[in-house]
């Protein structure tokens, strides 16, 4: 695998770009401008951190890119497809099939097991049950989690859930992986066996990473960092691409 | 998602919480158990009704009497040498005012009227067995719409209207006191029956027992043909006196297939009875009175048991309400990930559904486990005396619509909770705690 070639005839459409977002919250005297026009663009294959600190406007630009929100003005792109056009089923579809998710808190379904936790994308895609089985249990397999298949997902440490959590972004097959602090509950050894994890793909699937931290080591392994304050990208840094 | 996967996902969502399910199934199993009961109860009483109606009814007759009149005037009426006769008191098929040979006649002329029969009060003294010239004599009470309808039988066939012999249909009780063995071997047996005619003197007429029916509701004593009922009657009536009845019986000509007695033909004949200021009611119309009793009384049970499925209908909003509010994150989550807006509401109001399906079915279930139960023993001890009565008729149809209907409550009360849940807003659900 490997990311998309510079010198190419017609480079490919980036997979995410964003032109000119805003999001405001509330109207009149007490409407809060979250973000104030935004431009980001983020290629296939690439790792891209969005750092600042809270209230910045970067879990907003994630909820946007994401498609889990729509922007008061500006335009978001996937695969170069204005995404206001999409209906709320291609909606849907897009980010069951072209995302994958990854947050702090987990969000694991504390009674069901992995397995069933897992394969939740595939079952809202409607993937027939032998197929989502065969697709669930090498998700698991490739994050050294097949022999935890069974278990509760609450009888786990937080480095075993945080890898069933990469795993059920996994599972679907996207392109796109947001991780929303995606080591922030997690103490930094384990933390940085998530990072590895999450890496590797980006490296051996060519997933495109978008990590929301404010963790700078964290954003130092991503190839881009976009730094975002009061609303809008104040730095923008290109690192050499990560090892 | 697959149809097969949201089900699968509201029944063990369904049983997440084990207690909280269990109780608001609980709430729902009262009214479903209260509702199986009451229409069980209704269905067996009507059942009992509509089979006692086919005693006295063919289906193609009506019952005539004069029409009741409301003195609206002042002071007594004046007197009419052509009227009607009074009777001594009003029976229950009749008015106290009795019928008058014109009135037959009026009736006979009505169109789509074949045949009108005046039924007449014949008083029997005492039964015996044939050849039995001892003490052994019984008191005796004939029907007098007997000679008009059917009998439900232990034995033997229905009197026949048009032989000349005379025939009875005894109740099943005669059976024994007359000495029979049992009631096939009463039947074809010939009676004697002993009257005294209109001058009082005592006279014996012998008659071939035809069938044995089982003691019911409306058709009490025992039955003789037209020719018996004209034997003794014409004997009784008083010489000179012009006859009159308290009750005409018109049988109605069938307009439609087969000659089949339509609400139509019942109708026209009504309205052509109403208008020789008489009354016409079918068997159905009287004993329909007795059936909107009964109904009344099982819809005010059923009342109690649609108050108590109200109830347990809040019980489930709330249920479920304390369930979108525990799983937010995972409605966000499942929102994220791309499960539409209706498939989280079919999760939530199907979560609904499995409890309703629950509550119901156990609750019809203990029903007719308990009303069988009950039935037995009850047909054994209080309801003894009316045999052929099932009180409690469970009805399959029945049960499942009642299980049905209260899946529709149970859905109904799933819609507010499933509405909050698929209106959540992924991100909102995501950051809540």
């Amino acid at each position: 695998m490997s990311t998309a070639s510079v010198d190419s005839p017609v480079p490919p459409p980036p997979v995410l770009r964003a032109q000119a977002l805003t999001r405001t919250y509330g109207k009149g005297d007490t409407a809060f401008r979250a973000l104030r026009g935004v431009d980001v663009a983020v290629a296939r294959g690439e790792s891209v951190a969005i750092v600042g600190r809270s209230g910045s406007g970067k879990s907003t630009l994630m909820h946007l890119l994401a498609l889990l929100d729509r922007p008061s003005s500006g335009r978001v792109e996937v695969h170069g497809t204005d995404a206001s056009t999409l209906s709320g089923r291609e909606l849907n579809r897009v980010r069951n099939a072209e995302f994958g998710f990854v947050f702090q808190q987990f969000f694991l379904t504390a009674g069901q097991t992995v397995f069933e936790n897992v394969s939740l994308p595939l079952v809202i895609a409607g993937v027939a049950p032998k197929e989502r089985r065969r697709r669930t249990l090498e998700a698991l397999d490739s994050l050294g989690l097949a022999d935890k298949a069974g278990n509760r997902a609450n009888d786990l440490s937080g480095g075993q859930k945080q890898r069933v959590v990469v795993a059920r972004a996994l599972v679907g097959e996207p392109s796109v992986i947001f991780a929303d602090e995606p080591t922030g509950n997690l103490d930094s050894a384990t933390g940085a066996q998530v990072e590895d994890i999450l890496f590797g793909l980006r490296r051996d699937r060519g997933i495109t990473l978008v990590v929301v931290t404010h963790d700078h080591e964290l954003a130092a392994r991503c190839d881009r960092s976009v730094t975002i304050a009061d609303g809008l990208v104040v730095a923008g840094r290109s690192a050499e691409v990560a090892a | 998602m697959r149809a097969a996967d949201v089900v699968r996902s509201a029944t063990r969502n369904a049983f997440r919480s084990k207690l909280r399910t269990t109780l608001t199934v609980l709430s729902l199993f009262v009214g479903a158990f209260t509702l199986t009961l009451t229409t069980a109860l209704g269905a067996g009483v009507n059942d009992y009704v509509e089979r006692q109606v086919a005693t006295v009814s063919t289906g193609d007759i009506l019952l005539v009497s004069p029409a009741a009149t409301v003195d609206s005037g002042d002071g007594p009426a004046e007197y009419d040498p052509d009227g009607r006769q009074q009777g001594g008191a009003a029976g229950p098929l009749g008015a106290g005012t009795l019928l008058n040979q014109d009135d037959i006649d009026a009736v006979a002329a009505i169109d789509g009227v074949s045949r009108v029969e005046a039924v007449s009060q014949l008083t029997i003294d005492w039964i015996a067995a044939s050849g039995d010239d001892g003490d052994t004599r019984f008191e005796l009470t004939v029907n007098p719409t007997s000679s008009i309808g059917r009998s439900d039988l232990v034995a033997g066939a229905q009197l026949d209207q048009d032989a000349s012999r005379f025939e009875v249909v005894l109740p099943e009780d005669y059976v024994g006191a007359l000495g029979f063995d049992d009631a096939e071997d009463a039947i074809g047996r010939t009676v004697t029956l002993g009257y005294a005619d209109a001058e009082r003197v005592n006279r014996q007429v012998e008659a071939t027992i035809v069938g044995i029916a089982r003691a019911s509701l409306f058709a009490s004593g025992a039955g003789a043909n037209a020719a018996l009922v004209d034997e003794v009657s014409t004997a009784q009536a008083v010489p000179g006196q012009a006859r009159a009845w308290s009750l005409a019986v018109a049988t109605i000509e069938g307009s439609g297939a087969d000659g089949a007695v339509t609400a139509d033909d019942i109708a026209a004949v009504k309205d052509a009875l109403t208008g020789a200021d008489l009354a016409g009611q079918t068997v159905e119309d009287q004993l329909g009175v007795v059936q909107t009793v009964i109904n009344g009384i099982i819809g005010v049970l059923s009342a109690f048991a649609a108050i108590a499925l109200l109830a347990a209908s809040f019980g489930i909003v709330n249920t479920l309400l304390m369930s979108v509010q525990e799983r937010t994150r995972e409605i966000g989550l499942m929102k994220a990930m791309g499960m539409s807006n209706g498939r989280v509401f079919g999760l939530f109001s199907l979560e609904a559904v499995v409890i309703g399906l629950l509550g119901a079915a156990l609750g019809a279930l203990a029903a007719i486990g308990a009303g069988t139960a009950i039935a037995a023993g009850a047909s054994q001890t209080l309801l003894a005396d009316l045999p052929g009565l099932q009180i409690l008729l469970f009805e399959p149809a029945t049960v499942v619509t009642v299980i049905l209907v209260i899946m529709g409550i149970a859905f109904l009360s799933g819609v507010l909770p499933a509405r909050r849940a698929a209106r959540q807003d992924p991100i909102e659900s995501l950051r809540y705690e």
